[in-house]
């Protein structure tokens, strides 16, 4: 897939003159090892068939993580090859959770026909029914983690793991294979460029530097 | 002048072989071979540099590639010394060329002189070994100094009416102020605190060859892909191997040192990265391997003539783990903060780092600081408001709406050193190597969560004056998890309560030299790394004073 890497983009914008001159003058060396790593970046193409997901499976995972970050005006699971990202992981960093895929895909099959007789793929059902499906699966699981460690996932129960996995999907670093086109960070108001310059938000635009707390201040 | 980079043979006995590459072994072997000595450092993981460095946090954390691996090296935890300890992930800490000094967070206050003699004037805490430490803020103070130089810390001296004294400005200004430090600075002088710009172990400006920050914004948990932020990896690690006298050794996994017949070390025992054993042969060692690792490798080294371990006569060898206690609190704003830009923390307070016990009802303090320190998936996993959808339509608009307008308050607050909080060899659970894993036996203090839940309560306070729509803070839970590994081989003068003396020489081997958390008497208001480098630089001082008056076996001789 043909992209213009936005890291990239913004980078050679700087460059141009949207920042003073002194300002690059300081940071040029570190600006040039991060336009590095944007390249490196751009350079990670996404698998062109699936390695360890089957077609069906596949179907069911887009569909799952559809469900956990839907398509609306804006990018969702889809858009930004979370599936691709999920198979990429199924054969590296996450390859001992391939038995939870597989027993979860067949739970979340079975209970959709069991909830809605006639159904026998969870892609098959309407995104209602979907979400009820789901609901279900996730209640019956104990596990939950919000943890700030990844590491913690290891012993996540498939709805658990499948949501890290969509979310590491749509929002990680390109450079891992997923968040296809940025479409995540676009979601999440995330500027993709590897070098920023204060200001940076609306609450220091204005900021004056720092000054002592006035007496006045110290008063209250 | 750049020397070409020295390697020795493990059969040659250099001056020192140091154990670690972090924060004070990095400075350790800075200063060491600057001052004339031969240098090995064994480090435990892979020799990476910024070329290597990526923001794909999937990488980084999954594949633990900057951090001890939980799968190759299990570790366990129990509450307390009844329980058959369980296998879990238990501590975290850098497993590479600059340890974690390279992912860390980087903020850099120095101690105050209250931390160095706190038991003095708190009086006994029962249930615990609080005590005095063997040295002063005073004697720390041109340490501390030197760090900010040399290592490359940016701040502004005086900015805190709490400071404590200083002998030289910082030799930076602070780095750019974010949103949450104006947010936080604005709300917390209009309830009467005293905010001020964090000092940051990262470069403001070009120094030394690095090049300054540039609000990439994947900071904690990632190493710097320009070399701004002040790693040991960065700074000292790189100025050790220009000495030409200083090899720095990765995928050496030390797990023995050895003794001879004379009670005396006589070098350490690594596994290459092909699993063959080797002795390094040095006339003194020091260990500089985390509050974790240094215990556990002086409980590895076990002998006839040291059946409770090396260096272990106190019997403290492990105890007093310290790791802290924490408090996370969240705010949500009308307009976006865009946070994710930039280093993490840009404005702190210290007023509470003394609070008053009597009145309180609980001994401790702390300090505060507003912070963005969430990687786009770390802050989907943990940081959206109670009781948001965990996926789904409304679930991505609270991602959307969040994640530019989220900030956070960090409440940093103090541990007290429990005898029976530790590290230990867990009887049944080996490593990859097939050697006893590190046992956690740790249970906080009830004062310390007292403590930090007042300062939760504080930091909710700053969030509603700052005008933040949404707020919460996560419940204060028992810890089951230790970052700062701290106190667990104590500095004193007593042999019988303490593992080294002041000048980190272990009691009972007068060529074993331990300096790096584990030093630590008491364990601060967090931020612990600046303080682990001032005593690295002055145990440097100690043990090149020592070694050139002839007193470690006849090291005078190699220095020049």
């Amino acid at each position: 897939m043909a992209t213009v890497n936005p890291a990239r983009r913004d980078f050679l914008l700087h460059i141009g003159g949207a920042a003073g001159a002194a300002w690059i003058t300081a940071q040029w060396p570190g600006m040039l090892a991060a336009a590095q790593h944007a390249h490196a970046a751009a350079s990670a193409n996404p698998p062109a068939a699936f390695e360890v997901l089957s077609p069906e499976q596949a179907i069911e995972i887009e569909a799952i993580s559809s469900l956990i970050i839907p398509t609306d005006e804006l990018p969702g699971a889809r858009e930004a090859g979370v599936v691709y990202f999920i198979d990429r992981a199924l054969k590296t960093f996450a390859a001992e959770a391939k038995p939870v895929y597989e027993h979860g895909l067949a739970d979340l099959n079975r209970m959709a026909g069991e909830m809605f007789p006639g159904i026998v793929r969870f892609s098959a059902a309407t995104p209602e029914q979907q979400e009820k499906v789901f609901t279900k699966l996730e209640e019956s699981q104990s596990r939950h983690s919000s943890g700030r460690r990844m590491a913690s996932m290891l012993n996540a129960d498939f709805p658990e793991m499948i949501r890290f996995h969509a979310l590491a999907g749509f929002l990680a670093d390109p450079e891992g294979g997923g968040n296809r086109d940025y479409a995540g960070w676009k979601v999440i108001g995330r500027d993709p460029a590897h070098s920023f310059s204060p200001p940076f938000g609306f609450y220091d635009k204005d900021y004056p530097g720092w000054q002592p707390a006035s007496a006045e201040t110290e008063s209250k | 002048m750049t020397q070409a980079k020295v390697t020795y043979q493990p059969s040659d006995e250099v001056d020192f072989v140091i154990i670690g590459s972090g924060a004070a072994g990095g400075v350790l072997a800075k200063e060491l071979s600057t001052n004339g000595f031969r240098v090995v450092v064994l480090e435990q993981g892979p020799y990476l540099t910024e070329a290597d460095f990526t923001h794909d946090e999937i990488e980084i954390f999954t594949k633990h590639r900057l951090t001890n691996d939980p799968k190759r090296q299990p570790t366990t935890f129990r509450q307390t010394e009844q329980e058959k300890a369980v296998q879990q992930p238990s501590l975290l800490y850098g497993r590479c060329v600059g340890g974690s000094s390279v992912h860390f967070t980087a903020n850099f206050w120095r101690f105050h002189e209250i931390d160095f003699i706190e038991r003095s004037k708190v009086g006994e805490i029962p249930g615990t070994g609080f005590a005095d430490w063997p040295i002063t803020y005073a004697d720390l103070e041109p340490y501390y100094t030197k760090v900010e130089w040399e290592v490359g810390v940016s701040g502004l001296a005086g900015a805190s009416p709490f400071d404590p004294p200083r002998s030289k400005p910082y030799p930076m200004p602070p780095l750019p102020v974010k949103s949450s430090g104006v947010l936080f600075e604005r709300a917390a002088r209009k309830l009467g605190y005293h905010p001020f710009p964090a000092p940051m172990a990262i470069l403001s400006q070009p120094r030394a060859g690095r090049s300054a920050c540039v609000n990439c914004g994947f900071c904690l948990g990632f190493g710097c892909e320009v070399g701004a932020k002040s790693s040991s990896l960065a700074s000292v690690i790189r100025m050790a191997e220009r000495t030409g006298r200083c090899e720095i050794r990765p995928n050496c996994y030390v797990h023995r040192i050895e003794t001879g017949k004379n009670g005396r070390a006589t070098g350490a025992v690594y596994f290459d990265a092909q699993r063959n054993a080797h002795l390094q042969k040095a006339k003194a060692v020091i260990v500089c391997a985390n509050g974790a690792e240094t215990p556990r490798l002086l409980l590895l080294s076990a002998s006839n003539a040291f059946p409770n371990g090396l260096a272990n006569s106190s019997g403290l060898v492990g105890k007093y783990l310290m790791p802290n206690t924490g408090a996370i609190a969240y705010g949500v704003f009308d307009e976006p903060l865009n946070d994710y830009k930039g280093y993490a923390v840009s404005r702190i307070f210290h007023d509470f780092y003394e609070l008053d016990a009597k009145k309180l009802g609980f001994y401790g303090g702390g300090g505060l600081d507003a912070r963005f320190d969430l990687t786009p998936v770390g802050f989907a996993m943990s940081a959206l408001p109670p009781g948001t959808p965990r996926w789904g339509k409304e679930f991505k608009k609270a991602l959307q709406q969040n994640f530019t307008r989220t900030m956070e308050i960090f409440c940093h607050a103090t541990s007290l050193p429990v005898a029976t909080n530790s590290f230990s060899l867990d009887p049944d659970v080996k490593d990859a190597w097939g050697l006893p894993a590190l046992r956690m036996t740790f249970k906080d203090h009830p004062n310390d969560l007292k403590m930090v839940s007042w300062m939760a309560d504080r930091a909710m306070e700053i969030l509603d004056a700052a005008g933040a729509k949404t707020k919460w803070h996560p419940p204060i839970t028992e810890q089951r998890f230790a970052v700062h590994l701290l106190g667990t081989c104590r500095m004193g003068n007593d042999a019988k309560s303490s593992v080294i003396n002041p000048d980190h020489r272990t009691h009972d081997v007068p060529n074993l030299f331990l300096c790096d958390g584990s030093s630590l008497v008491t364990s601060g208001r967090g931020q612990p790394t600046m303080t682990i480098e001032a005593l690295a630089y002055r145990a440097a001082d100690r043990i090149t004073a020592l070694a050139k008056r002839g007193e470690i076996a006849g090291q005078a001789n190699h220095a020049t």
